[in-house]
């Protein structure tokens, strides 16, 4: 099952490389992953999303828990929860194509940042099967480049990661 | 002489004085070492003062086994120095030994210049990505000021919650002597991503109470986390109270004493017949301490069908990673069991007699069939086993025994009785060849005048043998065991036993002469060939309290390690001898 688990950390050099090494070194995957300083600068936010078995997320968790840099964390597809993932992504745009891709863009309530008389570069937020499914609509021959932020997640309601 | 006048004095020290002091100011009394480029300031701050003595290596390698002999042996953190580059990367299989058994340590490697980092410098080596995962943690430093707090941080980590090695990466300009600084050691520390678990949870404890006061087969199963967490009486009285069986892993031997009628022996792939019975038909197991690794479960999916797991350990990812715990407890091993016995006087219950019974006539019956036992020679060559044997007479079971990795390693934790905790000190989890030796010394600077013997075998010895030199400089009046099978015996007994009998490079061709090695490093060598002159050899050998003794002890190359596990199967598929098999 596809996870999502966001981590506080201390904003130091060398925890970002613990936390991969983690993965790395337990045989875990990383299908995305995203950070950055919080409003607190001594604290960096680390959204990565992998896959796994009840168990196996159980043991994720409790090893990233004992990494010292690791203040908090939480699996946010246990509970409701809000995620984003940003998509530039540049597209051949020539001819009756132009208008076919502006109205996919629409549809997708996505924005045309950049244009020149053969491509179009697109930016689009949303979750991530969403930014699959315009690349689908799309169609993958008309797609030149992808650039994509990994996912950022926060739980609904009143729910909080902070110290 | 007292003053009118308060005068708040703030030391100006340098880098080096700072880590000097923050070493005394945690009464470091040993740093094992070895001296180069990047760590020559801190060097020269240890010359000027008495307090810390630096014990010089032959290897870097060994100054982390001597450091963590020394804390195996005491429960003391064991700490290390060494320069940078090379000698810090020889400081990883140390650092790797440490990590896997839980054994504080604290490793301060030398760097290169900051300004100096990642331009490919003499002896640079990213040391703190090359250890990443084998520490607990580390740090580099990037400022000389904050020198004392990573040195107090260093240690509390090393020594608190599941214990480990922690590296300290000092670069060279941050030691400079003529930049001084504030020093003012931490008395407390605090960080808000790092507390240990102090209590388990009551309520799993009393939980757990409820289901040994049902067990009708129970089995105590000990590991390293009962010595290193100091639980070994409170483990013995819950036990003695109980009256369950128990069983020790490797790294657990001497938690409960081994000459206690209720231990049945080491359990897992070597361990004793009753021990691996005893756990696959149990139906209530109380893990404490232990990580139910490979070497002790075999197929995971066979282990122990009909046992319901209490598991206690302070690591919470060590519950539930291999065997499911029905009762996870996480806490601090001695805490937990202390609640326990309460809990205990308060349910006011006693475990089923009759059952209990019934199962220790079964266990009987079971030592019965097979207890440990192995066939002598009449003419030809002597047995390890009766190596050992000798040894725990000669020594009457009080050494401190060190092992190296292969067929003695095993030899020694069955066939001698630990009846103390840190008397058995061994690289269970990684393996390591050559661990032997130096932690020998580490241990034997801890208790000078205690009886340490290294039992290893012609091939663990050459893997650090240069520490003979060490122990000459030092006095150290160790006693190698050396049994010597002129062969990787270990890797033989599985090549015999799965390929055929083809011995692929483990046969050991051109062996040293070990007494002369031994002399000519000016210690006593003494070769031993037959059995009959074993027993008088050991005497002898003890008998010389102030000196280095190199027993260089011939045995059957044939002999393998019985029980040994069969691949795959549950606890208690074994091989009993090359020709029986349960």
């Amino acid at each position: 099952m596809r996870r999502i688990i966001s981590i506080l950390m201390e904003n130091e050099p060398g925890a970002l490389s613990r936390v991969i090494g983690l993965f790395s070194q337990r045989g875990y995957n990383i299908d995305s992953l995203s950070v950055a300083p919080t409003e607190d600068t001594t604290l960096s936010r680390l959204t990565l999303t992998t896959y796994g078995d009840d168990l196996k997320i159980e043991q994720i968790t409790k090893h990233l828990n004992k990494l010292i840099e690791v203040v908090k964390l939480v699996d946010l597809t246990e509970g409701a929860h809000i995620e984003r993932e940003l998509m530039l992504i540049k597209v051949k745009a020539t001819g009756a194509q132009r208008a076919e891709v502006k109205r996919s863009v629409d549809i997708f309530r996505g924005q045309i940042v950049d244009v020149t008389s053969t491509v179009y570069t697109i930016q689009l937020t949303g979750a991530t099967d969403k930014l699959d499914a315009f690349i689908g609509a799309i169609g993958e021959a008309q797609v030149l480049e992808v650039v994509r932020s990994g996912v950022s997640g926060i739980s609904r309601g009143e729910k909080v990661l902070s110290l | 002489m007292h003053s009118d006048f308060e005068v708040a004095t703030v030391e100006m020290l340098s880098g080096a004085e700072m880590v000097v002091r923050a070493l005394q100011d945690e009464g470091v009394e040993y740093i094992f070492g070895y001296p180069g480029g990047s760590v020559l300031h801190i060097y020269d701050a240890l010359f000027q003062q008495e307090s810390v003595n630096h014990i010089l290596v032959r290897h870097e390698q060994a100054a982390t086994h001597a450091a963590d002999g020394y804390a195996r042996a005491t429960g003391k953190p064991g700490v290390v120095m060494v320069t940078s580059g090379p000698g810090a990367t020889n400081a990883i299989t140390g650092l790797a030994t440490a990590f896997m058994d839980s054994i504080p340590m604290v490793v301060l490697s030398g760097q290169v210049r900051s300004d100096w980092i990642g331009d490919d410098a003499f002896q640079e080596t990213d040391m703190i990505g090359v250890s990443r995962p084998v520490v607990k943690h580390s740090f580099m430093v990037r400022d000389a000021k904050d020198i004392p707090e990573i040195m107090k941080k260093a240690f509390y980590i090393a020594t608190t919650g599941r214990p480990g090695p922690v590296l300290v990466d000092i670069p060279k300009d941050q030691t400079a002597p003529n930049v001084k600084h504030p020093y003012e050691y931490p008395k407390k520390v605090k960080m808000r991503s790092y507390a240990p678990v102090s209590r388990g949870h009551s309520g799993q404890i009393r939980k757990a109470v409820e289901e040994l006061m049902k067990a009708k087969r129970p089995v105590i199963y000990a590991g390293g986390g009962v010595v290193q967490g100091e639980g070994s009486e409170l483990l013995t009285k819950l036990a003695h109270r109980l009256n369950f069986p128990v069983t020790n892993t490797l790294m657990g031997l001497g938690g409960f004493p081994g000459t206690d009628p209720q231990n049945v022996g080491m359990l897992g792939m070597h361990g004793t017949y009753e021990a691996n019975m005893t756990m696959h038909n149990s139906d209530v197991i109380l893990a404490v301490g232990a990580r139910l690794d490979d070497r002790v479960t075999n197929n995971v999916k066979k282990f122990c069908p009909g046992a319901k797991i209490i598991h206690i350990d302070i690591d919470p990812a060590t519950i539930s990673k291999n065997i499911m715990a029905h009762i996870p407890i996480v806490g601090p091993v001695d805490q937990v069991l202390e609640e326990m016995l309460v809990a205990l006087d308060e349910h006011g219950g006693e475990p089923d007699q009759k059952a209990l019974e019934r199962w220790w006539e079964e266990i009987a019956g079971w030592r019965k069939i097979h207890g440990m036992r192995f066939e002598t020679n009449e003419d030809g060559p002597m047995k390890p086993q009766q190596v050992v044997q000798a040894l725990y007479k000669a020594t009457k079971g009080d050494a401190y025994v060190t092992s190296d990795v292969g067929q003695h390693q095993m030899f020694a934790a069955q066939y001698y009785q630990y009846d103390k905790p840190r008397r058995w000190i061994n690289s269970g989890g990684l393996g390591t060849m050559g661990f032997g030796l130096p932690a020998a010394m580490g241990v034997q600077f801890a208790f000078p005048d205690a009886t340490v013997a290294c039992v290893t075998g012609e091939g663990s010895i050459q893997m650090n043998i240069q520490e003979l030199s060490t122990c000459l400089q030092y006095g150290l009046p160790v006693k190698i065991i050396n049994i010597n099978n002129q062969a990787l015996g270990m890797v033989r007994q599985w090549q015999d036993m799965q390929y055929g009998g083809r011995h692929s490079q483990s046969y050991m061709e051109s062996l040293p002469d070990f007494v002369a090695l031994a002399e000519a490093y000016g210690h006593v060598g003494m070769k031993i060939t037959r059995f009959e002159d074993l027993e008088g050899a050991m005497d002898e050998a003890f008998a010389l309290k102030d000196r280095l003794v190199f027993m260089d002890i011939y045995v059957d190359p044939t002999e393998h390690v019985y029980p040994m596990q069969i691949a795959d199967g549950s606890m208690r598929d074994m091989w009993l001898s090359k020709t029986e098999r349960t």
